[in-house]
């Protein structure tokens, strides 16, 4: 089960920061980041790759995408 | 949202963002801007408000197009790629304080991020002092952020609300053409203009709204931010827009050596104060300021261009921040330190502190 981490009107650093924060409590966790600006899904993407995971994005609708971040 | 490849947020394409702006900036000198002030973003929305009268300082009076340019740059940018995004309510009057306080310390020193900068490029050495202060406001910021520090979520509003902030600087750009400078004249029709000081000192139109726009768009495609810069070093060891900070650096640094307008020193430095303690504190009150509002100035014009209402309500407090910086003497000016400067730089950061604290969740 992925953990959902909701970052929908926030501004940065706060997204990146709080997928880092659920990666400190879980290094090989499964997350599932909604972000609805293109800055916060690259800023998001970029730090999950950094950290050793693939990054899949899914158009939620509404301009909301699900950024699916797994283990390489 | 689209998924589409964006050249310009990746490390290349941050870098040439910056190597073109940092080439612009002393291209914008070169062509009549003051010394180290190619683009500075809180001195140009100082001299906007005295060109619209919110401030009567004779010397710092000028409508600069650059700032309407990287508005309305930002916002062909976001409506080209799909990222006109009207949103706000996250602490609007909050942002307003910050906008105010971050002015505050800019003008103690004398520059905004990218003065500073620019000014270290020119080889002023004071600026060491001022880039000092900004990493040391930035890194008490990235302390709150680390606790928790947030302002809330901003909400979507209609379509019509995001294009206030654009349609304003268009206004402007109008205004401009309505009332032009007129040589020898200090005021035509509604705008003040200076005929001395570094408000008389502007590279021709024409060319500083179209730099303007090169920066808001290349800007807003690659997410150019002088503070982020430096706060994602502290605070996630990523280096992604530090490298464009760095780029900006160094193109305006080989320029101004190539054209011979790099002079090494503390003396005779272009608008500059001599008082390197509150060079120091002035760029540490702005840097928590810019810390805790999420982005340089810059940045936040480029945000409201975008359709971020909290970006523009930032702008509007740095502007009325500027003017009262001018009317109740806490500015700098060569000479030193403003009377109340002082003062206004230690209350701001006071303020910041009180605004950090009581926005940490974990507080």
């Amino acid at each position: 089960m992925a953990t959902k981490i909701d970052t929908c009107g926030l501004s940065c650093p706060q997204p990146v920061l709080m997928f880092m924060n659920e990666v400190k409590k879980d290094a090989d966790g499964e997350f599932d980041v909604l972000v609805d600006t293109d800055a916060s899904k690259e800023n998001v993407t970029r730090a999950a790759r950094n950290h050793g995971f693939k990054v899949e994005p899914v158009d939620e609708g509404n301009d909301v995408v699900r950024l699916e971040i797994r283990r390489n | 949202m689209k998924f589409r490849f964006n050249f310009f947020a990746t490390p290349g394409g941050v870098i040439i963002v910056g190597l073109l702006f940092g080439a612009l900036a002393v291209w914008l000198q070169h062509s009549g801007n003051p010394g180290n002030m190619g683009i500075c973003v809180v001195c140009f929305n100082r001299d906007i408000a005295g060109a619209i009268g919110l401030q009567n300082a004779p010397i710092v009076q000028y409508l600069r197009p650059e700032i309407m340019g990287m508005v309305l740059g930002a916002f062909m940018a976001a409506l080209i790629f799909g990222e006109y995004k009207p949103r706000g309510g996250s602490a609007p009057f909050t942002r307003f304080v910050l906008g105010f306080i971050a002015s505050v310390g800019a003008l103690v020193f004398l520059g905004c991020p990218w003065r500073t900068i620019l000014r270290l490029a020119g080889g002023d050495a004071h600026a060491l002092f001022g880039l000092a202060g900004l990493i040391v406001g930035v890194g008490v910021g990235v302390i709150f952020f680390r606790n928790g520090f947030s302002l809330g979520r901003s909400q979507h509003l209609n379509r019509f609300s995001g294009l206030l902030m654009p349609a304003l600087m268009l206004g402007l750009v109008c205004l401009y053409l309505i009332d032009p400078p007129i040589p020898g004249q200090p005021k035509n029709g509604v705008l003040f203009y200076s005929l001395k000081g570094p408000g008389s000192m502007h590279a021709p139109f024409i060319l500083s709204l179209a730099a303007g726009l090169i920066v808001g768009f290349f800007a807003q495609r690659s997410r150019f931010c002088t503070m982020g810069a430096l706060r994602d070093v502290m605070l996630f060891r990523q280096f992604h827009l530090a490298m464009g900070f760095a780029a900006m650096f160094v193109a305006a640094l080989v320029l101004n050596i190539f054209f011979g307008s790099f002079h090494w020193g503390f003396e005779n430095q272009p608008v500059a104060q001599p008082n390197d303690l509150w060079n120091f504190l002035g760029m540490v009150t702005c840097g928590l300021a810019f810390a805790l509002a999420g982005g340089c100035p810059g940045r936040q014009l480029f945000l409201s261009g975008e359709g971020d209402n909290d970006a523009a309500v930032f702008i509007m407090g740095l502007i009325v921040g500027a003017a009262m910086c001018h009317n109740f003497g806490l500015a700098s000016s060569t000479a030193g330190i403003g009377i109340h400067g002082a003062l206004a730089t230690i209350a701001g950061f006071v303020v910041c502190l009180f605004i950090g604290f009581f926005n940490c969740k974990r507080a």
